[in-house]
């Protein structure tokens, strides 16, 4: 990657994350109680170390795992139900997401509520199209009589879904492959964007062209951006200058100012 | 999806016209055990946000299954999950019976 | 393209959308939400099936734990369970631990003696530093080492967020967050813990009321103190098939006085200081769940313990350094610790307390643990810290020093009330990032103690009580 300077750079600095050479990036996010610390903990063993975002009391916590030779440097993001409100833990998880470039997402949600889990998963998908969707608790479902079609959610999400049971390591191995796929770009996306209403359609048909025409489309997905315009996200853009303003990235110093 | 969605839309507006607005009431007013759908939220800031992330918007079904040792706070089945609101909060959420 | 350019075209972006989202009522916001779990929806829809469903245990449970009958009095006789396994169950490993780091003291001093070292350099590193670093590991080690785990047992069951759920209700009336109960039940543990711990809480205004309160809870290193004061003065005196029932009702009686001036000083904060936004609660009751104890070790260790115990080692040691010093620098005939304790007297006298007692709280401020052995080192005029071997012994030197039902009260309500130790004033910073709040922190407790000593000291003594 071309700009892998500078996004360890963006890591260090904003995020308070170092990374060896070659070490691919991979953020776990997800709902509140459907077991991440547990993927965590199973994923990364006693290779962790826990702390505090840079400037924030929000927990971070960071571990390493190796898989076909290859290091992966895993950061669990604050539980969140989604990343449209303004909470801190919110704020933390988009802005890692959208401005820490992680090399693969891992969205761990629960299966035996699933029509309220997605809901993340979607909003990660507009962001990254670097997704790979871990439904854990596969044995409560189980439990709870809740049949998932796995093979019709990965068609349906257009990105690699894993069946889990993290507590029983059910699942880990295959987790572990399709990150490793998604993140050496071994494996092709192509995650489904949601659909939305006339109205917003509209609006967005409109305002996309116009983002495209200020020419930040290389860092950010610019219908994304529109959805934060009309959501009316000042803080997106207050994010924007704050992540991007790097030296020895010029380019990125023409986007930020726009912002200002 | 969209289709879905002006159903659920006309469905309620339908509802609403049968019974002459008779059936709307809040969500604190449920007595447990019984189920509705969110017709608005009267809800503002930070709260209306947090209540809509956790699924509960205009078309949502939502059984109220217990209320806390007191009467307040009050828990309801919304999309599988089990949820907790204030009654003065729940009230500033319309629902139809 | 040049920057004023892209700056006025996102300007003019800007306000195109302003004036889009103003004629269409402002809802895209919500319509967005709503569109994305339309879609959510959509792909459910498809994709997962419940077959008949079966017999949910979790509100089963529910029906119990929250129940108005049976929800409080469950919740109560768990955290009694609870403190009762950590008080009673860290009383052996406590003794080893302590045997362990007194031989390895003797150790120690044979080295010093081998090597030639003066004595002050003796006093100030090894019947200082060392042993009240001995003292404070040995006596924090093993309840924490029991507590953390037992309430991350409780966190990973899920029970918690239930506890929440019942006690809301009374944190509402003081306009404070129903979550703030479980950041209560961590100070139990150690206060700086409960005070990280008030992360849990959303709203910045209900976080901080929780974290200025927490101190109300006695933790781990004030029970010992508590317990046998209790014993002495209140249980002690009753027959013997009494005594436990005695000691429990004196502990409880303290423990939920502490949460009645929790209550109090929430709803004054509420209402004067931390004025603000109505509070609400949104709060998810997620499925039981079979506990994973290895993980639950783990993290209760890792996580809870170390960091509780790095903390207080780094200020036990100094501090015990500095205290050997007090007690050891002699003016005239007397000891500085002495002179201080004698100038301290007057106000201590007026709250129902002696000048060695409230110096030894002073000088307890790095961790809650020491106080105790401060005060009897006081007593004794010795010139280290040391514990005595039983409560006889004790009731005899507390006795002999002046001490009537009276001292004891006040020593234990100032115990209960009094500042934060350091280690929990520092986390405060830490979590607040504000220097004003911390000394608040520190400023709330410390007038609340003083007053309700001085004013239970001084209506006993009124009334002739004492």
């Amino acid at each position: 990657m071309e700009d892998s300077g500078a996004r360890s750079k963006i890591l260090k600095e904003h995020f308070g994350i170092s990374t060896k050479e070659n070490q691919k990036v991979i953020a776990l996010a997800g709902n509140p109680n459907v077991g991440k610390s547990t993927v965590f903990n199973a994923l990364t063993g006693l290779r962790q170390h826990t702390g505090n975002w840079p400037g924030k009391t929000v927990d971070n916590a960071q571990g390493t795992f190796t898989y076909k030779k290859n290091s992966f440097l895993l950061v669990d993001l604050p539980g969140t139900y989604s990343l449209l409100a303004h909470t801190v833990e919110e704020e933390i998880a988009r802005n890692f997401i959208c401005f820490g470039q992680p090399d693969v997402t891992v969205v761990v949600l629960d299966a035996t509520s699933l029509e309220r889990n997605l809901n993340l998963a979607l909003q990660i998908m507009e962001i990254t199209s670097q997704v790979v969707v871990c439904v854990n608790l596969i044995d409560e479902a189980e439990r709870k009589n809740i049949i998932i079609d796995f093979s019709g959610l990965e068609k349906e999400l257009g990105v690699p879904v894993v069946a889990a049971a993290a507590r029983k390591g059910i699942g880990l191995e295959k987790l572990k492959e399709e990150v490793y796929q998604i993140a050496l770009g071994l494996k092709k996306v192509q995650p489904r964007k949601i659909r939305y209403s006339p109205e917003i359609e509209n609006a967005l048909a409109d305002l996309v062209p116009k983002i495209h025409s200020l020419g930040c489309e290389q860092l950010l997905n610019p219908r994304w951006v529109a959805l934060r315009f009309l959501d009316s996200d000042e803080e997106l853009i207050n994010s924007i200058v704050k992540y991007l303003d790097l030296q020895g990235w010029p380019s990125v110093r023409d986007e930020v100012g726009i912002a200002l | 999806m969209l289709a879905r969605n002006k159903t659920n839309k006309a469905e309620i507006k339908k509802h609403e016209e049968k019974t002459n607005k008779k059936s709307q009431t809040t969500l604190s007013q449920m007595p447990v055990g019984s189920t509705c759908t969110i017709a608005d939220l009267h809800l503002e800031g930070l709260l209306r946000r947090r209540v809509m992330d956790l699924g509960i918007i205009p078309g949502t079904a939502v059984q109220c299954i217990r209320k806390g040792p007191s009467g307040d706070p009050i828990a309801y089945t919304v999309r599988g999950t089990t949820i907790a609101l204030r009654k003065e909060d729940a009230a500033k959420i319309n629902v139809f019976m | 393209m040049n920057n004023t350019i892209r700056n006025t075209a996102l300007l003019d972006l800007k306000r195109e959308v302003q004036k889009k989202r103003l004629a269409e009522g402002n809802n895209y916001a919500d319509q967005i939400v709503a569109d994305i779990f339309a879609n959510v929806e959509n792909i459910v829809k498809k994709n997962v099936f419940q077959k008949e469903n079966q017999t949910n245990w979790s509100q089963i449970a529910d029906n119990i734990l929250t129940s108005r009958v049976t929800g409080y009095p469950i919740m109560l006789l768990t955290l009694a369970c609870i403190l009762w396994l950590t008080i009673s169950g860290a009383n052996v490993p406590s003794a080893v631990l302590s045997d362990i780091f007194f031989r390895f003291q003797d150790i120690l001093t044979g080295i010093f003696i081998h090597l030639g070292a003066p004595d002050w350099l003796h006093g100030v590193l090894i019947l200082g530093a060392y042993r009240s670093l001995a003292w404070v590991v040995s006596v924090m080690l093993p309840p924490m080492a029991i507590f953390f785990p037992l309430f991350t047992l409780l966190e990973d069951l899920g029970y918690l967020p239930r506890v929440s759920f019942n006690l809301d209700s009374l944190f509402k009336k003081a306009k404070a967050c129903g979550k703030q109960s479980l950041t209560m039940c961590m100070g139990f543990g150690c206060n700086a813990a409960g005070v990280t711990s008030c992360r849990i809480i959303d709203s910045p205004r209900e976080r901080l009321i929780a974290i200025l309160t927490n101190n109300f809870v006695p933790c781990n290193g004030r029970f010992p103190a508590l317990i046998a004061i209790g014993m002495i003065f209140g249980a002690g005196t009753l027959p013997l098939h009494l005594q436990s029932a005695a000691i429990a009702g004196i502990i409880t009686g303290m423990i939920l006085l502490g949460i009645a001036v929790t209550f109090v000083v929430s709803w004054v904060l509420s209402h004067t200081l931390l004025k603000g936004e109505a509070s609400s609660l949104v709060l998810e009751l997620p499925p039981y769940r079979k506990p994973k104890i290895g993980s639950i070790l783990y993290r209760s260790f890792i996580d809870r313990t170390v960091f509780v115990l790095r903390r207080a080692v780094v200020v036990a040691a100094p501090a015990g350094a500095i205290i050997w010093l007090v007690g050891n620098v002699y003016v005239g005939e007397m000891s500085l610790l002495a002179h201080i304790a004698n100038f301290l007297d007057p106000l201590a006298f007026v709250i129902g307390l002696d000048g060695f007692i409230l110096l030894a709280f002073i000088l307890g401020l790095p961790a809650n643990e020491i106080v105790f052995p401060i005060l009897i080192m006081g007593y004794l005029s010795s010139s280290y810290m040391i514990e005595l071997e039983n409560l006889a012994d004790l009731q005899t030197l507390l006795v002999s020093n002046g001490w009537t039902w009276l001292t004891a009260l006040c020593t234990m309500l100032f115990s209960l009330l009094h500042w934060p130790c350091a280690t929990t004033l520092l986390t405060t910073l830490k979590e607040t990032g504000s220097k004003k709040w911390s000394l608040f922190a520190f400023l709330i407790p410390t007038v609340i103690a003083f007053l309700i000593c001085f004013a239970v000291a001084q209506s006993a003594r009124l009334l002739g009580l004492a």
